[in-house]
């Protein structure tokens, strides 16, 4: 036990070893916990930009028949609003918290690779800033998230709208891809002594399955967008089904839908995993009770992450692939509504009969668990074929999105900032600003996408512009217009909330909410090594240990004889180490190497970004068509930048 | 060359002399990028099974009569055969590699990777041997759709040979200055896992686009 104890007082006054702050500190950082909070600035900035977006789309559908933007500025005003949100938004959010909470939370002092690390996130800046580009000249895509080829094809789509798509995309992809393999190895192989598999934090958990659907799925989507990409630029002929019959190459029209949903399902569930994960941290901590339920709700996680890859048909019913094929797909997709339930059931389980303290951050969770559920069971409706029929191409479907997405995602992406912000910042957010920011999120999302289920049923169809005065639609569009700017509010309080916080806050010390994982054992911020020693773990909630309170008669995964540490491969943990050799080194702050910061990351990431780049000339005519040899200084760049990233010294 | 710094990350953690597996997280990292490697080919080789034989325009890959009207294959079998079998014969001249890397012999180590590298270097000579024959024989990327298939199919792989062949070149290099000692043996053995996988999926390509009619 004495190690325990080790781990649950509060550390000694850490002195902070002077860092430096400025802008090339930034730019060159390996630091698992800097590169978070760029993860989570940027991110959040796209949300608003995304966010932005919806509004315009919400001004236009205001009154019938309006011309408050273009057909054409719709299209593309709905398309980046999707790519904004799901790869400039929503996936970087919770990367964020990969990048910030997991390493903490296994007790290790960064990710397996730190320059990987920061190459996945300027990757992820160039991309999305160069998807974004395309608004400048008036190109943003404009054909939908799903870029149904064959008409994204160039004799259906030939402006340079899609290219921004293909190109955008692939740099994001890759982007995802590198962080999720980073993330794997962290969680599997950096853990601290006696942390198991089945001690990990719930979050953890969900990080891990999330990032091998990531490092699977997104390879599965490259391929489909490379093709496209190969299309439209060098005139292959994937997609190619001719032009009113000529020029035919003979192409499967559904090979783009099945690749993209073959990813776009999984997709989903790498939105909605981690955000499960995050929920099931807060829970426990405000209702005073470990987790419901926590083996379970690991499993169902995988089983919820594995299923994800067998359902994709699911989003072409409407293909008419055939009644076996529908009703596999059927079938596949409502066997995930029980892991799904199971872990629903295992929430309410968790706050049932605790302790709860409704903070904003708990506020939050709970609606989640309301809001996900309706948008779930919306998912069960149309998972049925026939029933799916009617709604396709409605706004009901829209509804559904948006209330897991919204409802889940967003609400838990918005628990988890008000339960770490005090973590990476060390203030805590207002909970005053809090709970308003929450009814009033709560109440705009209700407003907005509650009504989307009648017009859609009503059978508004979704991505068209505008619709007649005698559809009936009006004033249940005006509702979800007024619902949107209760949302932008709302939002507009959480912005304040932030920003004011972050200097005037009140202090949060280590563990402001009295929870149970290792990264509250640490200072607020954490120092740059994050743990001075490193703890020894032999719980799954190691610092509610010695809280009888808190841990009598429930079983967290604690082994009662003191656990020799194992690795998998046979030989004890620390085997090799001098015991004198481990004293000297934890005596002094100074002892503990860091990697040294690199600039390479960024020039790495610029090198690829400007192939992308390059490419997109291929398509332009004129002078500036000779700027596609930018692809060849891109390629120079990578390769150069990859042999100073393997040699260079320190790391 | 990406994940060259797990040391660092070791010595950033030094509670994790031993990672929690036991395992190296570079190896670690190279085998989930190889899954996801795998998943890529796969699509790109699911595309091409999807479209074998929905072709409507010569070149044709296989001899084949349509609409009464005989069509030569393009595919040059015998000359893929071989380089198949050389880009096989090179595994085995990385297994060299590795062994006598993992013993120390310099000079050997430098000598079986340049093999290696040799090995690759024929296969794409064939490789770019054969597209310029195809070229002349009008297949090209958009002549047809057995075309656009064959070239991006095959032309990713080489462009993962591409890869292997300098990044076993600088492995070649490197022992030959006496940097790839025994407690180098990690950095080739990965080089050897990249290079053993590129040519397993060329085993799967070889059959699916040269041999099955």
């Amino acid at each position: 036990m004495a190690s325990t104890a080790a781990v649950a007082a509060p550390h000694a006054p850490v002195v902070h070893a002077k860092e430096p702050t400025g802008l090339w500190s930034w730019i060159t950082t390996v630091d698992h916990k800097r590169i978070g909070i760029l993860y989570g600035t940027t991110a959040f900035l796209w949300f608003l930009v995304a966010g932005i977006e919806a509004l315009l789309i919400r001004v236009q559908l205001f009154v019938p028949n309006n011309h408050f933007v273009t057909a054409e500025t719709y299209n593309s005003l709905f398309t980046m609003h999707a790519l904004t949100m799901i790869f400039g938004a929503l996936m970087p959010l919770t990367a964020a918290f990969f990048n910030f909470i997991v390493p903490l939370q296994i007790g290790a002092r960064d990710v397996a690779f730190p320059r990987l690390n920061a190459l996945s996130y300027w990757l992820f800046l160039f991309g999305s800033l160069f998807l974004n580009f395309g608004w400048l000249l008036k190109a943003a895509p404009d054909s939908g998230w799903f870029a149904y080829a064959p008409i994204t094809t160039l004799p259906y789509s030939p402006g340079l709208h899609m290219d921004f798509y293909v190109l955008g995309l692939q740099v994001l992809g890759l982007s995802s891809i590198i962080a999720s393999l980073n993330f794997i190895i962290t969680i599997i192989n950096l853990r601290a002594p006696g942390m198991r598999l089945m001690r990990m934090p719930i979050f953890t958990w969900m990080t891990l399955v999330t990032s091998v659907l990531i490092v699977t799925a997104m390879a599965v989507f490259t391929i489909a967008v490379t093709e496209l990409m190969f299309d439209r630029i060098f005139h292959t002929n994937f997609y190619n089904v001719g032009v009113n019959g000529v020029g035919n190459a003979g192409a499967d029209p559904l090979l783009w839908q099945h690749l993209f949903w073959m990813f776009g399902h999984p997709e989903v569930y790498i939105l909605i995993i981690p955000i499960m994960g995050m929920v099931s941290e807060v829970l426990p901590t405000f209702s005073r009770k470990p987790l419901f339920g926590y083996n379970v709700m690991v499993f169902s996680g995988v089983l919820i992450g594995w299923l994800g890859w067998g359902v994709w048909s699911h989003h072409m019913f409407a293909t008419g692939m055939g009644p076996i094929a529908d009703s596999f797909f059927a079938l596949s997709t409502m066997l995930i509504a029980i892991p799904t339930g199971i872990k629903v059931f295992n929430w309410l389980g968790t706050l049932y009969g605790g302790s709860i303290r409704f903070t904003t951050a708990l506020l939050f969770s709970v609606g989640f668990i309301a809001l996900f559920t309706i948008g779930g069971i919306s998912g069960v409706m149309h998972s049925s074929a026939p029933s799916d029929l009617q709604q396709s191409d409605t706004y009901f479907i829209v509804a559904h999105i948006h209330y897991v997405f919204f409802g889940g995602t967003v609400m838990g992406l918005w628990s988890a900032i008000y339960y770490w912000y005090p973590k990476v910042f060390g203030r805590l957010l207002d909970e005053k600003l809090g709970k308003l920011h929450f009814w009033g999120t709560f109440v705009g999302m209700n407003l907005t996408f509650f009504p989307m289920h009648f017009v859609g049923m009503f059978g508004m169809p979704r991505r068209t512009w505008t619709y007649g005065a005698d559809q009936g639609f009006t004033w249940l569009n005006q509702l979800e217009t007024v619902g949107s700017f209760v949302i932008a509010l709302s939002t507009l309080v959480f912005v304040i909330n932030l920003f004011t916080a972050w200097k005037r806050g009140r202090v949060a010390g280590n563990n402001p909410w009295g929870a149970a994982t290792l990264e509250w054992s640490i200072p607020s911020p954490p120092p740059a090594y994050n743990f001075r020693e490193i703890p020894v773990v032999h719980s799954r909630m190691p610092l509610w240990e010695d809280d009888p309170t808190k841990s009598a008669g429930i079983p967290h995964g604690r082994v009662e004889e003191e656990t020799e540490q194992w690795t998998l491969a046979g030989t004890p943990v620390g085997e090799v180490r001098d015991v004198q050799d481990e004293n000297k080194m934890s005596a002094h702050d100074l002892g503990i190497h860091l990697p040294p910061p690199s600039f390479w990351p960024i020039v790495l990431a610029a090198g690829v970004t400007s192939i992308f780049v390059g490419l997109i000339f291929r398509r332009v005519d004129g002078p500036l068509h000779n700027l596609w040899y930018l692809m060849f200084a891109g390629v120079l760049t990578t390769i150069l930048s990859m042999y100073a990233w393997a040699f260079e010294p320190g790391h | 060359m990406d994940s060259s710094h797990a040391l660092a990350a070791h010595a950033a953690s030094p509670a994790h002399i031993d990672t929690s597996t036991g395992l190296d997280s570079r190896k670690m990292a190279f085998w989930t990028f190889i899954g996801s490697e795998c998943l890529l080919f796969g699509s790109l080789i699911a595309t091409y099974m999807a479209y074998k034989g929905r072709s409507l325009k010569d070149p044709y890959p296989h001899d084949i009569v349509v609409n009464g009207k005989f069509y030569e294959g393009v595919l040059n079998i015998p000359l893929t055969t071989f380089s198949t079998f050389i880009l096989l014969m090179s595994s085995v001249a990385m297994v060299f590699a590795l062994y006598n890397v993992q013993r120390g012999v310099r000079k050997w180590s430098a000598f079986w990777l340049f093999m290696t590298a040799l090995g690759g270097s024929i296969f794409l000579g064939c490789q770019v041997y054969e597209f310029t024959e195809f070229y002349h024989e009008g297949m090209t990327l958009h002549s047809n759709l057995f075309g656009s298939t064959f070239f991006v199919l095959t032309g990713f792989h080489g462009a993962h040979v591409t890869v292997g062949v300098i990044y076993l070149i600088t492995l070649g290099v490197m022992a030959l200055k006496g940097r790839i000692g025994p407690e180098r043996t990690l950095n080739v053995e990965i080089a050897g896992l990249y290079w053993h996988f590129v040519d397993v999926i060329w085993i799967v390509i070889f059959p699916l686009v040269y041999l099955i009619k």
